[in-house]
């Protein structure tokens, strides 16, 4: 391990690479910041630029972007009650409070304490967990695969939208009939591409990740009338009061809600929303009676809690992408998809394969999260003005790097049409709560996931029993049914209330 | 039954699937791969049954949660002006070049969403694009087709 960190550090710490995890942090803290603009946003942006560096810079610079637009997430909730990032919910709930009783400064400055000790912890458990879990996960055979990516799907469905999970598995299947189109890996016969030549090699991901993200957030910022930036108009940005702490502010709390962090972003399909939400609630059972009085009106406990979870979910979430090859996340599919573009498969191998990718994202976090500190603790009344940017502006741009970044991969009209057409039907589907993750999900696992299932029912002569044969592959199955049953369940609970 | 949107995209979804699983059965496979235990329409196959059991789902469950949209409060004329005008971008990028089209689609997209300062539209349209030009070009050393630099003999 001592080896891999050295490479790690030797990786990391080039020029180039320092100054990608500023740029990423920099350029993640500001598109957080916007409401309704999120990390996926931020990384799917990024995407056509990091393909002009190698494997590992391109990494560490959507790593940057990751956890940056995390932490800008926490300054609009707490300016101006408008997360910028679902993960950053929880953070508005006592952050905009003590904002209002001018305390903003110090609001900001806790949030950006407790992230920094979050994300560092959190990569500290990565560091130790991660290649023991790559060498179990080398014990994983096809059939264990397939049923991992099945839970995976699953659980961002039953997770990403409340109360919405068949729509949620409409997008994934939706995704997975996305990643058909083009040659079958195997046999190269073409599906689903109706003797267009343009759609041979599939859809691109990079088009799928822009056009539902990107371009659709953009259309959907216009066509509901909102303006991500209106409300930082009514806000003194300046006036934001000392960011002074003490100690007893930020103690306590931080390492038990990292731990919980960390736990939950290496679950499939949870993240740091739902570990914001849980730190939070288990923070306010965790105090004295007094304190629970405060949490709502500007707790520094109520802050700290989700701050720091959030921070860690992010770097929990690559334990699953790292180690097993699955994202357990939109914005780490979106990652997936990105080194995969590289010629790159993440999975058990690439500690052995490619330990400078591997070492280098792991030590590029603690780089990240001090980077992070420095940058946002002096720099934010001024990073915050970003958030009295126009929408006329923002929008267009927006949508200029999105055309951009399919101009420069392909240099093909039928890519910049088929990206619009994706993009009109994914914002009209948004107006309806049809939730996109899992469909990002899916279509970068749709190729691995009929791989994996090949190869298991070839070696069962077509029979499905691969499914309960091997301990592993019935356990997992076991906690996807778990998880339909309890979606079912709560379907019908809510149907009789 | 109560008819909304959200039902509507179902059904769509639902008729899709039934499209997408008909061509799935389509697909042309090798002749010993016909009756293989997996080919190239065994996953695809999968997945359009299973189009069809969630959107059938979704058609047949009741809806506690419906979302009802305002259309009248809905921007539809911009939103349709920006789609139309990164169609027109679309078209033109690759005859005209990045550059030029580029600048004016932005210079556009500021104006039709209500945009009039004309010196602050110009800066973030032809410097900047030149300028985004030249850190992927230049610095990043990803290319870019442009005619209309080519002719005028800024780009090689």
């Amino acid at each position: 391990m001592i080896e891999g960190i050295l490479i790690g550090l030797t990786t990391a710490l080039t020029f180039q690479n320092i100054f990608m995890v500023m740029i990423g942090c920099f350029f993640g803290t500001i598109i957080g910041m916007l409401p309704g603009l999120g990390p996926m946003t931020a990384i799917a942006l990024m995407i056509p630029i990091t393909y002009g560096f190698d494997p590992a810079t391109g990494l560490i610079l959507m790593a940057g972007v990751y956890y940056g637009a995390v932490f800008g997430g926490s300054t609009s909730s707490i300016l101006l009650n408008a997360p910028g990032v679902p993960g950053t919910v929880a953070t508005s709930f006592d952050g905009y409070p003590m904002a209002q009783q001018g305390k903003a400064g110090k609001a900001l400055a806790i949030a950006a304490w407790s992230s920094f000790a979050g994300g560092t912890l959190a990569a500290i458990y990565l560091l130790f967990l991660a290649p023991s879990l790559s060498k179990v996960s080398l014990s994983f055979r096809s059939p264990d695969y397939f049923a991992l990516m099945i839970l995976g799907l699953t659980a961002i469905a039953a997770f990403s939208s409340k109360g919405q999970f068949i729509k949620a598995m409409m997008m994934v299947i939706l995704g997975l009939m996305l990643a058909s189109v083009g040659q079958d890996s195997l046999s190269d016969i073409t599906r689903f591409t109706f003797n267009n030549m343009n759609l041979t090699d599939g859809i691109s991901f990079v088009l799928v990740v822009m056009a539902t993200f990107a371009m659709s957030e953009a259309l959907t910022i216009i066509l509901k009338r909102n303006d991500p930036t209106a409300a930082a108009k009514q806000v003194s940005l300046t006036e934001l009061g000392s960011i002074r702490i003490n100690k007893e502010e930020r103690a306590k709390i931080i390492p038990r809600t990292s731990i919980i962090g960390f736990i939950i972003g290496v679950l499939p399909g949870a993240g740091a929303t739902i570990a914001s939400f849980l730190a939070y609630g288990m923070e306010r059972n965790f105090v004295k009676d007094e304190e629970k009085e405060k949490f709502g009106k500007g707790s520094v406990h109520g802050l700290t809690a989700p701050e720091t979870a959030n921070n860690a979910a992010c770097s929990g979430a690559f334990v699953p992408l790292l180690t097993l090859g699955i994202p357990g996340s939109g914005t780490t599919a979106v990652m997936l998809g990105a080194l995969l573009g590289f010629g790159i498969q993440p999975g058990p191998r690439l500690y052995m394969t490619n330990p400078e990718i591997f070492w280098s994202v792991i030590m590029s976090m603690y780089i990240g999260m001090v980077i992070l500190l420095i940058l946002n603790l002096p720099l934010i009344p001024y990073i915050a003005r970003i958030l009295a940017v126009p929408k006329n502006y923002l929008i267009p741009l927006i949508l200029f790097f999105s055309i951009t970044g399919i101009y420069v991969m392909s240099f093909n009209n039928f890519d910049i049409y088929l990206m619009i057409g994706i993009a009109v039907v994914a914002t009209f589907m948004r107006l309806y709560d049809f939730p996109m993750p899992p469909l990002i999900l899916a279509f970068v696992l749709g190729g691995l996931m009929e791989e994996n299932l090949r190869r298991s029912l070839l070696l069962s002569d077509g029979s499905w029993t691969f499914l309960w044969d091997r301990t592993l592959t019935a356990c997992i199955l076991a906690t996807t049914i778990l998880i339909v049953g309890w979606q079912i369940y709560k379907t019908f609970k809510s149907r009789k209330i | 039954m109560n008819i909304n949107t959200t039902k509507i995209i179902s059904l769509l979804f639902f008729i899709f699937s039934v499209f997408y699983l008909y061509t799935a059965y389509q697909i042309q496979v090798f002749a010993f791969d016909e009756n293989a235990p997996f080919n190239a329409r065994t996953f695809p196959i999968y997945l359009g049954y299973a189009g069809l059991f969630f959107s059938g789902l979704k058609l047949i469950l009741p809806d506690p949660n419906t979302i009802k949209v305002e259309h009248k409060t809905l921007e539809y004329k911009k939103t349709g002006i920006l789609v139309l005008i990164a169609i027109i971008y679309g078209a033109t990028i690759l005859k005209v070049g990045y550059f030029l089209t580029t600048s004016f689609f932005l210079i556009g997209s500021y104006y039709f969403l209500g945009e009039r300062r004309w010196l602050l539209m110009f800066m973030l349209s032809f410097p900047f694009v030149a300028a985004f030009m030249y850190l992927l070009h230049g610095v990043l050393d990803i290319y870019l087709r442009d005619p209309f630099l080519k002719l005028i003999g800024v780009m090689g």
